[in-house]
């Protein structure tokens, strides 16, 4: 039945998406920070990962230190945590399961073991040494979700929808992750520019595997201002957030023309709006205004256009939507 | 030599299909070929295999999910060409006359005039609708899907057990051990002239789009699911993927002026058949259990209409009743002048002042069923059961006899099968599926299902209950 598509079950395959893309750039960031983030003293900071997601009431409240075993197990393993890459991995199997009619058999199977590996994870095997192996199986799993997917997806409505909740959850992340290291562009910062801020800037371009990309357009320097915009304005970058919102503008566009469906003109307009915003502000102009709320405005912005996708496509009321964004929480 | 698979096997005095078959020679001989290592191997495998495949059903407890295979055995179990011609052709007699039972007791209500069957058994029947009188159905087909329950005795003579004529469940097992076999077992299967199982949503879709609404060319079908909460959920996807259709649930429809439609990216659109999993109670609030959830409001106003086809049709519980079962033999001689080809089990009716009597003096030797479960739920097995059990059946039997049926106990058949590394005798039953638009269609073979605690004789899955591959050859 290729030429409509329950509600319900475009809401599945978008989250479903976000959710793999979700686990994969966390392992992305533990990974890096796990490798590259020492600062001056050899020590690792683990703590600006606790912030990425706001989620330091929630970790402090069952840990006393952000300790690297704490914080690993509280995103790796940590089932009762929601923002932890084995919920992640569930909330993907449970919208998997619903799309069960839909998705290709393959999909399904390596979801579920996937699934079955994580929640069987020790924080025994959560050891520094296994740690970057196990990141990257578990970025690997992801990889392998997302090539199954090309390779088996039926090309039809699910398809678009599927691409946009990967695309706007990859935006969201990337503002994440440049959000973490926002102090440092703050003025008077001592050691703006030294060797160990430069490594960890670095790190930020390889966790979101941007490194040799970023050395191709800039070989000779590594600013922080070059970072933070080759990560948030890039055009050809596959994760920076200029590239996701205009994906997710393409796509959207095409399934309304495609399928005839007449809602999501407000989830257009929204994007319109962020699309012409990226495309015309440069990151000096960024940093003059203030990085941190331009990061929190572009996540606003993403959950607006979340919300209006919802309304128009996914079936739900804006009373709905408001409800199941605070259980979310 | 490594032990090899029927090594040291005894049937212990019970009907072994697996020896008494002719047609089973052939697997016989290719079994004795493997060696039991092999074989526990090639078991463990695909067992794995179901795991991570999902084809599960879900236990919850605790609020955690806890995803259960139904327990695989490969040795299958082996029907020839001949046996299956007979359940085949006694399955086909028995669903027409059902069938016709049903639309005559929604009309004219012959049979309860001629008192072939009591006119209370039927009309005080509380899966009896009276919402379903005058409803006329295409082909008069209330019965679509059909899992009928069939046993074999010490005799090896096949007997019905049970006619499931609601929303029988295990289809998707045959289909999917069957799958597992082909990839497990090549060499057993090899040139042995097994019949395929691979179309039975091909026929599912066609016999769905025969009942469809008059004037419907191309008709939209549904499949209606609780969610993936229901314990039968994987089938549900099964089926709606084996057939090309979207899986829907009851917050997924909407029924506008007497017509149903579903909720899509681009608004709504018109649905003609549902093949629902949800039972009469729950499928609409407005006409059946107010309180449901599940269902559709305002599904019965589309359906008396003519805007929708269901299938089943609403109100076949009345034809799988387990003391209406007991009349069905008679049924089937009121409706087509024909005898029985497959007999029942023998059935004391409970409610009959001398059947009770019989069944209170013979208990010991009685299996006792109440007439409304599910599932072998609330049955005493007389010969098998404690002084107390007898007893608190006794009490039961004479406060509401009515909701009693016995019978003999049955020496069920037994085939080899693999416990714990060693090859032993386990009593099965067979759950073929039949398929009825504007004709009867039967899925060869059927869902065996084999008790896997030893001497136990409940094969459901619920109970410790595990399946086989059934395979009728040629």
């Amino acid at each position: 039945m290729p030429d409509v598509l329950l509600a319900r079950y475009a809401d599945s395959i978008f989250w479903l998406a976000r959710y793999v893309e979700r686990a994969e750039n966390l392992a992305r960031i533990l990974d890096v920070n796990e490798t590259f983030s020492r600062d001056s003293r050899g020590g690792q900071n683990w703590r600006s990962i606790v912030q990425l997601n706001s989620d330091e009431e929630r970790f402090f409240a069952s840990h006393d230190a952000p300790s690297v075993n704490n914080v690993v197990n509280f995103y790796v393993i940590d089932g009762d945590n929601p923002t932890s890459i084995v919920s992640a991995i569930r909330g993907a199997r449970e919208n998997a399961r619903t799309l069960r009619p839909l998705i290709s058999t393959e999909m399904w199977v390596q979801l579920n073991v996937f699934y079955n590996w994580l929640v069987a994870l020790t924080a025994a095997e959560l050891v520094p040494g296994n740690l970057s192996a196990l990141f990257a199986t578990i970025k690997e799993a992801c990889q392998t979700h997302t090539g199954i997917t090309e390779g088996t997806f039926f090309r039809d409505q699910g398809w678009y929808f599927y691409q946009i909740g990967r695309y706007l959850e990859r935006a969201d992340q990337t503002t994440r992750l440049v959000d973490i290291k926002y102090h440092l562009l703050l003025p008077n910062i001592s050691d703006v520019g030294s060797p160990v801020d430069v490594g960890q800037w670095h790190a930020l371009l390889r966790s979101a595997a941007g490194y040799h990309a970023y050395r191709r357009l800039h070989a000779a320097s590594t600013t922080p201002a070059r970072v933070a915009g080759f990560l948030l304005l890039n055009t050809a970058f596959p994760r920076s957030v200029h590239h996701c919102v205009w994906e997710v503008g393409r796509l959207l566009a095409e399934v309304k023309s495609h399928y005839g469906l007449r809602h999501g003109n407000d989830a257009a307009e929204e994007l319109d709006r962020l699309r012409v915003l990226l495309g015309t502000l440069d990151i000096s102009t960024i940093l003059r205004r203030g990085l941190h709320e331009f990061l929190d405005s572009i996540q606003y912005q993403l959950i607006a256009i979340t919300r209006e996708l919802a309304i128009a496509f996914f079936g739900y009321t804006s009373e709905a939507f408001q409800a199941e964004s605070a259980s979310a929480q | 030599m490594l032990p090899s698979v029927l090594d040291g096997y005894d049937p212990q005095g019970f009907y072994c299909e697996m020896l008494r078959s002719a047609a089973s020679r052939v697997i016989r001989e290719r079994l004795s070929g493997l060696s039991i290592e092999a074989l526990k191997r090639r078991a463990t495998n695909a067992n794995a295999e179901l795991y991570n495949l999902g084809i599960t059903f879900t236990v919850y407890s605790d609020a955690k999910t806890i995803d259960r295979i139904l327990p695989f055995d490969v040795i299958p179990r082996v029907l020839s060409g001949e046996e299956w011609q007979h359940i085949e052709s006694g399955i086909v007699q028995r669903i027409t006359a059902l069938n016709l039972l049903l639309d005559d007791i929604y009309h004219e209500q012959r049979i309860l005039r001629d008192g072939v069957v009591p006119r209370d058994l039927i009309l005080g029947n509380r899966n009896y609708r009276p919402l379903m009188r005058g409803i006329d159905l295409p082909y008069k087909t209330y019965v679509n899907i059909c899992g009928t329950d069939i046993v074999r005795d010490e005799r090896g003579q096949f007997l019905v057990l049970e006619d499931n004529a609601r929303t029988p469940s295990g289809v998707s097992y045959v289909v999917e051990n069957r799958h597992l076999m082909l990839r497990a077992f090549p060499d057993l299967l090899d040139q042995i002239g097994l019949r395929p199982v691979e179309n039975y949503g091909t026929r599912l879709i066609s016999a769905l789009c025969d009942v469809a609404p008059t004037g419907i060319t191309n008709p939209r079908v549904v499949l209606l699911s609780p969610g993936i909460y229901n314990s039968a959920y994987f089938e549900h996807v099964f089926l709606a993927r084996e057939m090309g259709v979207p899986l829907v649930e009851g917050r997924d429809l909407v029924v506008e002026d007497d017509r149903v439609f579903m909720r899509t990216t681009g608004g709504l659109s018109g649905v003609d058949v549902i093949y629902r999993r949800i039972d009469d109670d729950y499928l609409d609030p407005e006409a059946f259990r107010s309180e449901s959830l599940l269902g559709v409001p305002g599904l019965m106003r589309a359906y008396r209409a003519g805007n929708l086809a269901l299938a089943n049709a609403v109100g076949t519980g009345v034809a799988d009743d387990k003391a209406v079962y007991a009349y069905v033999p008679r049924i089937i001689r009121y409706y087509l002048a024909q005898e029985p080809i497959l007999q029942n089990v023998e059935t004391h009716i409970c409610r009959e002042p001398a059947a009770l009597r019989y069944t209170l003096d013979h208990l010991a030797d009685l299996v006792v069923k109440p007439v409304g479960e599910a599932g072998g739920y609330g049955i005493t097995v007389g010969p098998k059961a404690s002084r107390a059990e007898l007893d608190d059946c006794r009490t039961k039997l004479i406060a509401d006899p009515a909701n009693f049926i016995s019978q003999p106990c049955i020496k069920l058949s037994v085939t080899p099968t693999l416990i714990d590394g060693r090859v032993e005798p386990r009593h099965v039953d067979l759950r073929p599926f039949a398929i009825t638009g504007s004709s009867t269609w039967l899925l060869p073979g059927g869902l065996t299902r084999v008790a896997l605690r030893r001497g136990s004789l409940v094969v459901n899955s619920s109970q410790g209950g595990g399946s086989k591959d059934t395979w009728v050859v040629a």
